[in-house]
């Protein structure tokens, strides 16, 4: 195929923005994800678009809040610490409606941690490391293909919504490479009609706002978003199952890990032993119907990640207590090795026991 | 009947929240006029910040984005980013340029960002009830110093004019005062010329404006402007500290 190319991941994340439209990036470095801004501070220029570095997380998250307010495709990417600086501005956006990617390459914490890959930003990601009820949908891409892609739709997600998006990858999706095949260029559209041009015409000015000072209309507002998130659960909720069809034991994880958690699937499959995987690719809103579906007929979920236990919380929401959901996981930049993957499996296997 | 004074187009026809005697609607009715006079109002984006003036989007008749405290010069760069032909300016007051937001002016100064910034300096945090600010001059009363700002506990006053001064990127910078009729003409000219910088491409643009809080000073409007006269003024010299054309 020609239009395949190899391209490391956080270049292809660029990319993959361009494509969508985006033309204002604005970053500040943070290791492991420093080649998107490296790649945007050139490629942006090409097309008539904008690289800004930042003088810090927090004026870059509020640059694209600005940029986004005006109407365009905006973006910024950070790491673990330099996302929870951004968080203020991704609260605000929520609140603001504005729409806008935010992509995170999780390296390990908390503090400053490490810059090997990690996963334990799952809660931030998910719960809203910013403050006041709002939500943000959460894509975690498994390979480079995938995170092109859900980049790409990223942009369409929190337009469609006015809302930020954010992409969660980790050190190893930023640094390695795997052939990508990109989407077409989008038309760079007209900013929207709410968006702060300047009036040009318009009889009415424009705002961009989170402030409600009367308790009864700042609730009123959280229903309108609340009203949102609910479209979002209904329509944006999308996963991935392999091999569960006839699965006794099921394996939850997520983004490089699941690719880990593949190999052991297949090697266990080799061994005879009936195991399946259910990957989530948006971690929110967070899959609930393949827990539905498999509980009646699986005799237990064993989460893997690159954390101490984040996902497996939301894996225990859903599987309701139906079935035991038991949890394996590396953290601080360790990578789980597939053959400890297996060997948790076999120890769930064994104290559970199978129903069949 | 020939009307010989009138509401600024560019502000709206309400009352605003400002506390009787406040020179903040003074500093509105300034700016709306300088929109007005350069025919701004179609182009014109402004940003409120989060202080006294966060309700600044409900008083000017131009598309308005409320900002983060402090965050004010980062939301502008956006903006001006995305529509460099529209004319963007921030609207600040000096808990959230000088202290939590110092880092976004300054950064937004040196990387000369074609913007105007309104810089109200009250040297009080008004709309939180009257705490220490950055500018709260020593010696000077407040709820977080009630026995006056220490130098020694919480260091001196900042001077923002004279801070960015030294930054390149600075096309125009000017510290005016509202405390009587020709402070105020005063002021009109600086942010005419703060805006005009803006238009001609110069870069980045800032008007001090020492402004009163009678509410949170505990006095009379007519002695709080007195007492910018006598102390702010002091410590605060007026003047244009940069034009177009000096900085390079």
């Amino acid at each position: 195929m020609s239009d395949l190319q190899l391209f490391k991941g956080n270049e292809a994340v660029g990319e993959a923005a361009v494509r969508a439209g985006c033309r204002h990036f604005f970053g500040y470095p943070i290791t492991p994800q420093n080649e998107l801004p490296e790649y945007m501070s050139w490629r942006l220029p090409e097309v008539g678009g904008v690289f800004l570095q930042a003088e810090s997380e927090v004026a870059a998250i509020n640059m694209v809040y600005g940029a986004g307010g005006a109407g365009a495709k905006a973006m910024t990417s950070s790491s673990s610490p330099g996302i929870s600086l951004k968080q203020e501005g991704i609260s605000f956006l929520a609140g603001a409606e504005i729409p806008g990617v935010i992509v995170n390459m999780v390296r390990g914490g908390p503090g400053l941690g490490g810059i090997q890959p990690a996963q334990s930003d799952y809660f931030q990601a998910t719960r809203g490391g910013g403050h006041g009820d709002y939500r943000t949908v959460v894509l975690g891409p498994a390979s480079l293909q995938e995170l092109v892609d859900m980049t790409y739709e990223a942009f369409q997600i929190a337009d469609r919504y006015r809302n930020p998006v954010m992409v969660v990858g980790d050190g190893v999706m930023g640094q390695m490479m795997e052939p990508v095949v990109f989407p077409d260029m989008a038309e760079v559209t007209d900013p929207p009609d709410w968006a702060t041009t300047g009036k040009r015409g318009r009889d009415n000015f424009n705002l961009i706002n989170s402030l409600y000072l009367d308790p009864e209309e700042l609730w009123e507002h959280n229903r309108k978003l609340n009203d949102k998130y609910r479209q979002m659960t209904e329509k944006e909720v999308r996963w991935e199952t392999r091999a569960t069809d006839d699965a006794d034991f099921a394996f939850v994880a997520y983004g490089t890990t699941a690719r880990i958690v593949q190999k052991a699937v297949e090697q266990m499959r080799e061994d005879g032993h009936a195991v399946g995987l259910v990957r989530p690719q948006t971690l929110w809103p967070f899959p609930q119907e393949p827990f539905d579906e498999l509980s009646d007929r699986v005799d237990g979920f064993l989460t893997v990640e690159m954390s101490l236990g984040q996902m497996v919380e939301d894996v225990r929401l859903a599987v309701q207590g139906r079935v035991p959901v038991q949890f394996y996981g590396t953290t601080g930049g360790v990578m789980p090795d597939y053959r400890d993957i297996i060997s948790a499996m076999e120890e769930m296997m064994r104290k559970v026991g199978g129903r069949r | 009947m020939k009307a010989v004074y009138e509401k600024p187009k560019s502000l709206t026809d309400v009352v605003t929240h400002y506390c009787p005697g406040c020179t903040h609607g003074v500093a509105h009715r300034l700016v709306a006029e300088v929109i007005d006079d350069l025919k701004l109002e179609d182009r014109a984006v402004g940003i409120a910040s989060v202080g006294c003036s966060v309700f600044a989007y409900d008083y000017f008749e131009v598309d308005f984005q409320q900002a983060a405290h402090g965050r004010a010069p980062a939301v502008a760069t956006g903006i001006k980013r995305v529509h460099p032909d529209s004319v963007v300016f921030t609207y600040q007051g000096d808990g959230d340029l000088a202290s939590i937001g110092a880092a976004e002016i300054v950064h937004a100064a040196m990387r000369g960002e074609n913007i105007t910034v309104v810089f109200i300096n009250n040297a009080i945090y008004g709309m939180t009830g009257g705490q220490m600010a950055p500018t709260t001059l020593v010696g000077q009363k407040a709820s977080t110093s009630p026995a006056g700002r220490d130098p020694d506990h919480s260091g001196s006053p900042i001077r923002v004019c004279e801070m960015l001064s030294t930054l390149p990127g600075v096309a125009y910078l000017a510290r005016v005062s509202c405390h009587d009729a020709r402070g105020i003409m005063s002021a009109k000219r600086s942010i005419g010329k703060a805006f005009q910088t803006q238009l001609d491409g110069e870069g980045f643009a800032l008007v001090e404006i020492l402004a009163n809080c009678p509410t949170n000073w505990g006095m009379s409007p007519v002695e709080s402007l007195e007492w910018v006269k006598e102390h702010m003024v002091r410590y605060y010299p007026l003047g244009e500290f940069c034009t177009p054309g000096e900085g390079e």
